[in-house]
């Protein structure tokens, strides 16, 4: 149950935030997505999923349905709030200033 | 959080509660889907079922911890873990069933005291008069004079022009206390009247049970309408609720008057710090004041009045029609008005009731209160700490099983709150016991103090706010440890381990010392208290206390003129000057330190020439021949009155130092002339200066003269005598029986009792501050003892080794007394230094002390000292008593 140390802190609910708003899915196809997405390299673990999930839930930056899959199942779907969506765009404007930034001063050469 | 975010989240945190159930059956099932899509996806990738399982399991770690932590995440669930919080709370509590008993016990002190104390501030200060409507439009009425640091009362003409013409004003009214012999049979006692203009209990909106109110016009005329409403206690207790009592007769300062009204149970009249017990109406003024008839003279004051304002108008709105007037006034009547304006006074800064004087008692009180409180506090604090090393383990394990900081806080300050309800709950019932308390403490047959507490809507809000505020304190104590606690070392560690123990220690020092200090503010404010109280009492008044005896005769009711009366008073003088035993008598109009006003009258002196909006005015008594000498009031030059100073003898006055001070500079003034009520008087004696309203006075002008020169027909007679109350009582009551049959004795005390009685709010305030300070200087030592005894009890170990190594119990002993004494030595000095600072703030309280008086700084040390052994001793016997094989092998 390791924690996502490497994860910037709110990195992970951006994350879900920007899987969630390409398509509602449940838990297990985000926790899958995100180790495509990312190719295992920030290693989420479920551990820390399934709370995270819950915590956006409860701020109202998404929202959850119970719906049946297509092998008629129940599954509990997540969608984007249009209070997520706000939220969303706000973070990953404020990400892409932060890491050109940090990538800037990362690809500097010594002189 | 944003609003918009509610719209979201509140409907989830409602369902958390309310379905708890169901909410965590979802999130099983989500978890559940999780898991088996794992599994899926491990047998497609070709492992057996059994692995499949394993492996999914292992890969998403503890599921207990993840549901946890969602739940967690949700945050809904706060009320439900409250409810939780409480159940296991109680048991908690009910475990420890001592610790609970004592930490209730301390705040049920703690909040109690300050429960009582603002139930008294609201029923005596905020809400004075039970059943009067509508009092928070209601404002007392004085006049401020050019000069003059104090407020003084009206005229009657004064007041009637006021009501005329105050157009903003609802009603007005009068209620001026007096005192009034009550005659039953031959016996008489001294009881407490109101003399009312006849508007006052329409004015009031208090209505008779039985019979009436006054009627308009019976506040005309002199003497001209003896009725009386009594109280509700005087007619259950003195009548036995006589059904018919309306139309009998009760003799008051022994004049018939009928009574027409019975009053409301729970009305106490319109005076903080009194229980009226009848009314009359100002027509009756003579019988009851002293100076003679006033209703038609504007220089006499003695009207103490109020005002009702209309709805919606503003105090500065009427205080400014309200000066028009009296500007008016000054402009109108220069002779007796000049330099006098009208103000208006919240009811709780009456100038003119016990209001003035209780304010800053109470204030004192709300102070020394807050340091009780602060003191349980500490001790509940201190308890806690123990407790929270005891539950460390139990922490520990929450912690380790998934609990968050934030959860074992919350469970911590519902364990505060549980202890604060309580303590609050006790509090209150403490202080409903204690409301009537003030005003059962000095016990005065006929003259005691009426202070009732009240229990609002406030005062319980007060109260609330306090238990809060405790929960706060007494939740956060035992929290700030959890944040040292290490998970591992605490499972690991069996017992006594030295976790957090320095951290710990220090904080209960800090604590004890805090205590120490706060307790010994509290008894050197309380002492000094006591010292002023002393110097109140023993003061010198500038008469003799204990040798002289008061009362009067009833002529003014027997229907004797004034020149009956003249003969009168001669006869008596003679008859009484010849009995064994007594040295002198002496009629004088007002006895010193009563409720009756004196007389007073515009001055002008040759030498003195008033500032422009000046008019000089000066209280005086009409006395008899030999009153100074009777009374032991010094004769510094001159000569006392005799009985040739008549009303056909030249007109004389003996002034005091203080006046010949303002008036003469200091230069000798006898045979200069002295202006009074426009008749010019020759000054022919200086006499000390004494008291003459209240004990705690500074001197002030005052001047005295001759009886037959500004007659009242009910004067009260001083008796200076070498026996004792009794046999002097026969003694008169024979010689004036002999005179006339008809006639009849005022109650007779001796002036030591008026001095008593003139003191008594002061006497009250210093009982209920000892009494605190006593309580605080409990609490801490009980705390002190806490901490040595818990002290020893940790550190067995080294006292066994001590006693090993060759220290004999009496070592031991000293050990531990001395850290006892060091820990108090720190809170002494901490509260010397506040102290010093505080004190100073109860300056206007201190009569004659210094506020920081050295004696009573020593002998609040001492008695520190004293209790800190005291507390310390029990904790040193028992480390005394350490068996040092039995540690060492344990």
């Amino acid at each position: 149950m390791s924690k996502p140390s490497d994860l910037v802190q709110g990195t992970l609910d951006m994350l879900i935030l920007k899987i969630v708003a390409l398509e509602p899915m449940n838990g297990w196809a985000i926790s899958r997505r995100l180790q495509q997405i990312s190719s295992d390299v920030l290693g989420v673990s479920d551990g820390s999923l399934y709370p995270a999930l819950h915590k956006l839930e409860h701020r109202g930056w998404i929202r959850a349905q119970w719906k049946s899959s297509e092998n008629n199942r129940r599954a509990k779907l997540y969608s984007l709030t249009p209070l997520g969506r706000k939220h969303l765009e706000k973070e990953t404007a404020n990400w892409n200033r932060v890491s050109t930034a940090i990538s800037g001063i990362v690809q500097l050469k010594e002189a | 959080m944003q609003i918009e975010q509610w719209f979201y989240s509140l409907p989830l945190r409602l369902r958390s509660f309310f379905h708890p159930n169901q909410m965590d059956q979802e999130l099983k099932e989500e978890l559940r889907e999780h898991l088996e899509e794992q599994i899926r996806e491990n047998v497609a990738r070709g492992m057996s079922q059994e692995q499949a399982r394993r492996s999914a399991l292992l890969a998403m770690g503890g599921i207990t911890q993840i549901e946890q932590r969602c739940r967690d995440a949700r945050g809904g669930s706060l009320l439900r873990n409250f409810t939780q919080d409480l159940r296991y709370g109680f048991r908690q509590l009910g475990r420890n069933k001592g610790f609970s008993a004592l930490a209730i016990l301390c705040l049920t002190l703690g909040i109690g005291a300050n429960a009582a104390v603002f139930s008294w501030v609201e029923g005596i200060l905020f809400r004075p008069y039970p059943l009067v409507e509508h009092q928070e439009r209601l404002f007392a009425v004085a006049a401020t004079v050019q000069g003059e640091s104090s407020p003084d009362v009206l005229s009657w003409p004064d007041f009637l022009d006021l009501r005329r013409n105050c157009t903003l004003c609802e009603d007005s009214f009068v209620s001026t206390i007096r005192g009034s012999t009550l005659n039953i049979g031959d016996h008489a006692e001294v009881t407490t009247g109101s003399i009312v203009s006849a508007n006052y209990f329409d004015a009031i909106g208090v209505h008779p049970i039985l019979g009436r109110g006054f009627e308009a016009g019976e506040d005309v005329g002199n003497d001209a309408h003896p009725v009386v409403v009594i109280s509700y206690p005087m007619w259950r207790n003195r009548f036995k609720g006589d059904a018919q009592i309306i139309g009998k007769t009760q003799r008051l300062n022994n004049v018939p008057h009928t009574i027409i009204g019975v009053a409301p149970e729970g009305f106490y009249g319109t005076f903080v710090g009194r229980a009226i017990q009848f009314w009359v109406p100002v027509s009756m003024e003579e019988t009851f004041d002293k100076g003679g008839y006033k209703l038609e003279d504007r220089g006499a004051r003695w009207i103490e009045s109020y005002v009702r304002l209309k709805p919606g108008v503003s105090r500065a709105q009427a205080q400014q029609q309200i000066s028009a007037i009296a500007t008016q006034l000054q402009k109108d009547y220069p002779a007796t008005n000049r330099g006098r304006s009208i103000g208006l006074w919240a009811l709780w800064q009456t100038p003119f009731n016990h209001a003035g004087e209780l304010l800053p008692i109470l204030e004192v009180m709300v102070a020394v209160v807050a340091f009780v409180l602060l003191i349980a506090c500490a001790n509940v604090g201190n308890l806690l700490l123990v407790r929270s090393f005891v539950r460390r383990q139990e922490m520990s394990v929450r912690l380790a099983i998934g609990a968050s900081r934030g959860r074992l806080l919350q469970q911590l300050l519902t364990e505060g709150l549980i202890l604060a309800v309580s303590g609050t709950a006790g509090g209150f019932l403490m202080a409903y016991c204690c409301r009537q308390l003030l005003t059962v403490l000095p016990v005065r047959k006929g003259d005691a103090l009426y202070l009732p507490g009240a229990i609002d809507g406030r005062v319980m809000a007060m109260g609330a706010g306090i238990c809060l505020l405790v929960a706060l304190i007494t939740g956060l104590v035992p929290a700030m440890q959890t944040n040292h606690l290490d998970v591992a070392g605490a499972l690991k560690a069996e017992s006594g381990g030295v976790v957090g123990i320095r951290s710990r220690r220090w904080i209960r020092s800090g604590l004890v010392i805090f205590q120490v200090c706060l307790s010994f503010i509290l008894l050197v404010g309380a002492a000094l208290l006591l010292e002023s109280l002393q110097k109140v009492r023993s003061t010198n008044p500038g008469f003799s206390t204990t040798s002289v005896a008061v009362t009067g005769v009833s002529v003014v009711a027997a229907g004797y003129d004034v020149p009956r009366a003249k003969t009168f008073q001669n006869e008596l003088i003679d008859r009484l000057s010849g009995l064994p035993g007594i040295e002198s008598a002496a009629f004088a109009a007002v006895t010193p330190l009563g409720y009756a006003g004196y007389s007073s009258s515009p001055i002008a002196v040759d030498s003195y020439q008033p500032a422009p909006d000046e008019q000089p005015e000066v209280e005086y008594n009409q006395v008899g021949p030999g009153y100074l000498a009777t009374m032991g009031i010094p004769l510094l030059s001159g000569r006392e009155f005799a009985r040739s100073d008549d009303e056909n003898a030249a007109l004389v006055a003996i002034v005091n130092r203080a006046m010949v001070m303002r008036y003469w500079r200091g230069q000798d003034p006898i045979g200069h002339r002295l202006q009074v009520k426009g008749r010019w008087l020759r000054v022919v004696g200086v006499a000390a200066d004494s008291k003459y309203e209240s004990m705690s006075e500074t001197s002030k002008p005052f001047f005295y003269v001759p009886l037959r020169q500004d007659f009242v027909r009910n004067p009260d007679l001083n008796i200076r005598t070498t026996q004792s109350l009794q046999s002097t009582l026969a003694a008169v009551l024979g010689e004036v029986h002999a005179l006339d049959q008809n006639l009849a004795l005022y109650e007779m005390i001796t002036l030591q009792e008026q001095v008593d009685r003139a003191t008594s709010p002061q006497l009250v305030a210093v009982t209920l501050v000892s009494t605190l300070g006593g309580l605080a200087l409990l609490l801490a030592a009980v705390g002190l003892y806490g901490v040595m005894s818990y002290a020893v009890a940790q550190s067995t170990r080294e006292l066994g080794l001590r006693m090993a190594l060759g220290a004999d119990a009496a070592n031991l002993r000293r050990l531990v007394i001395s850290r006892g004494l060091r820990l108090t030595a720190g809170g002494i000095l901490f509260g010397v230094v506040a102290a010093l600072a505080l004190t100073r703030l109860m300056g206007q309280l201190l009569y004659k002390v210094s506020p920081h008086d050295p004696v009573v700084f020593g002998l609040a040390l001492a008695v520190m000292t004293a209790t800190a052994m005291v507390a310390c001793l029990l904790p040193a016997w028992r480390a005394s008593r350490t068996d040092p094989a039995r540690v060492l092998r344990d």
